[in-house]
């Protein structure tokens, strides 16, 4: 059995720099497994977001390799990206939300990017809205919402078309301890319909929050395994085995 | 279903606004290109037509001071012209119509006088095409033989310096056609990169999550072209009221000549044309940088 054999991602000897600077990076190489509940933690400017980065291919690495639902994505031809970002569900640390769109337009924008007809579109984003409690404040424009509640918006969109990966960068920051659990509750029901889940996050009292969770944590661009997760692949993959 | 994609994908982003004066730079830089395009046709128009008109065209003037020496030139010259080939029409100027014309210059005492100044008489003739320089010389030999004071010209000769002058002005029309061209060029290049300046967050966006190039960039070709087509229709509007004008002013000259210098349908159609193109360069803009811009951001 070769290494990293069931895996959605899998990062190999991955550096990265930006511009001449220092490696940011360093010598990354881990595995994840489909299905999976991961948190990523590390003091602030260890490298979580240009992991992640990395991880919703929205940056090339300056050297490694990285495989992803099973394709070398670093050589892969730029027009095929798009389909992979579409697998991908992504909750920004600085939300990134379309200022000229309503919040409902928001959590639509991952559907209408794949083309679902407008008719199946309504009633999911609604859903989601509620969800996250914003259905008062569908029409609202991401200016006139509290940081909570932008960041609500932003979590909506990345679960609305049911990514095969969540990457979320510090998606409870701005909120208050009773709404970041239930967010994480809707990252857990998400988990559960096979969803691989990687959160950002420097907030050591959510990673108790997620029983089964594993944890990857770095240190100035290195990364730890305190919990053996990157190198012993997890419990559900290896039942049955 | 493509049809469906298709409006799902149109609805990514909420149609544009009015971007500025953006509209109004490529209005005014339309306007003056179909000013200067419908001046140049219309010129064009005239010359063309004065041409036509001349082509065939050549004077006969016998100078000659004795009147009965005088009439007996004409007679024979007339008769000459009558039998010659290629010639299509024949008049001679009546003397009436001659010293009407010498009035204003001369006063009606002087043109009146029976022997006060020996006023020649003038034999308009019409080939059947336009002359050449060898019928202009067989021509003049041959009527110089029986009518020895007799001048010969191709009206075409005296116009010469309007030709050139006219030719001139077009050229300029053409000139300045071309830099207005490549200012408005550069006025949708500016207008497209200002839409995208002020929307490269949300291009980015789109694009990480999942949005391929040529759909971003339909967003962009789409409010690109609305201002476009705004600014268009307007310099359209502008410039045709004052060609339309121009030419009403040039009517009420009333010349025959100036009259020839109107606009056909086929000039209207393409001074609509130029907000067209106008527009298909705004896209082709809005394209090639959405294109540029997206190419740098992986
Ligand atoms: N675009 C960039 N250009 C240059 N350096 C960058 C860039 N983005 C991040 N860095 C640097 O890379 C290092 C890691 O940054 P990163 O944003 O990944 O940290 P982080 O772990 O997400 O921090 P935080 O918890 O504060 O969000 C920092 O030293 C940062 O200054
Ligand atoms: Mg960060």
């Amino acid at each position: 059995m070769s290494a990293g054999e069931g895996s959605i991602v899998q990062f190999d000897n991955v550096g990265l720099r930006y511009g001449t600077e220092r490696e940011v990076l360093s010598d990354i190489a881990f595995t994840l497994y489909p299905g999976s509940f991961y948190f990523l933690t590390g003091a602030s400017g260890a490298g979580k977001t240009s992991l992640l980065k990395l991880l919703y291919l929205a940056q090339r690495p300056s050297r490694g390799v990285i495989r992803m639902f099973g394709t070398d994505v670093i050589t892969v031809p730029r027009n095929r990206l798009p389909e992979f970002r579409r697998r991908i569900g992504v909750v920004f640390q600085d939300f990134r939300l379309v200022p000229d769109l309503s919040a409902f337009d928001n959590v639509a924008l991952p559907l209408r990017v794949s083309g679902v007809p407008e008719n199946e579109i309504r009633k999911p984003v609604a859903d989601m809205l509620q969800w996250v409690g914003l259905e008062q404040r569908a029409d609202a424009r991401p200016a006139s919402l509290s940081g909570g509640e932008q960041q609500r918006v932003a979590i909506a969109r990345a679960v609305i078309a049911r990514p095969e990966i969540l990457v979320a960068d510090e998606p409870t920051g701005n909120v208050d301890p009773e709404m970041a659990v239930k967010l994480l509750r809707l990252f857990e029901a998400l988990n559960r319909l096979g969803t691989t889940v990687v959160v950002a996050t420097h907030d050591v009292h959510l990673l108790k929050k997620v029983p089964d969770s594993l944890i990857m944590r770095l240190d100035r661009g290195r990364l730890s395994d305190p919990t053996g997760a990157l190198r012993y692949p997890p419990r559900r993959e290896t039942v049955g085995q | 279903m493509k049809a469906l994609r298709h409006v799902a994908s149109d609805r990514l982003l909420p149609q544009a606004r009015i971007a500025g004066p953006m509209p109004w730079v490529i209005a005014i830089m339309i306007a003056l290109t179909v000013i200067a395009a419908g001046a140049g046709l219309g010129l064009r128009n005239l010359t063309q037509s004065a041409r036509n008109e001349i082509a065939g065209g050549i004077t006969v003037q016998i100078v000659e001071g004795r009147p009965a020496e005088r009439e007996r030139q004409v007679q024979a010259a007339l008769s000459l012209l009558d039998e010659l080939d290629g010639v299509a029409e024949v008049r001679r100027v009546p003397d009436e119509e001659l010293k009407a014309l010498l009035e204003p210059w001369l006063g009606p005492q002087a043109a009146s006088a029976e022997d006060a100044l020996p006023v020649p008489a003038i034999i308009d003739v019409k080939l059947a095409g336009s002359v050449t320089e060898k019928q202009l010389k067989d021509l003049r030999a041959t009527i110089v033989s029986s009518a020895p004071s007799a001048r010969v010209d191709a009206q075409a000769r005296w116009l010469q310096p309007v030709f050139d002058a006219a030719a001139s002005l077009q050229w300029l029309a053409v000139g300045l056609i071309v830099l207005l061209a490549g200012t408005s060029a550069a006025a949708v290049w500016l207008a497209a990169r200002s839409a995208l300046g002020s929307n490269h967050e949300t291009i980015e966006i789109v694009h990480l999550l999942g949005g391929t190039d040529a759909q971003i960039a339909r967003i962009f070709q789409r409010s690109v072209a609305f201002d476009a087509a705004l600014g268009g229709l307007a310099g359209l509007a502008l410039g045709l009221a004052a060609v339309l004008l121009l030419g009403k002013q040039f009517a009420a000259l009333g010349s025959g000549m100036v009259a020839g210098g109107g606009l056909g349908p086929v000039d209207w159609a393409v001074l609509a044309l130029i907000p067209v193109i106008g527009l298909a360069l705004a896209i082709l803009t809005a394209r090639l940088t959405v294109l540029a811009v997206l190419r740098q951001i992986l």
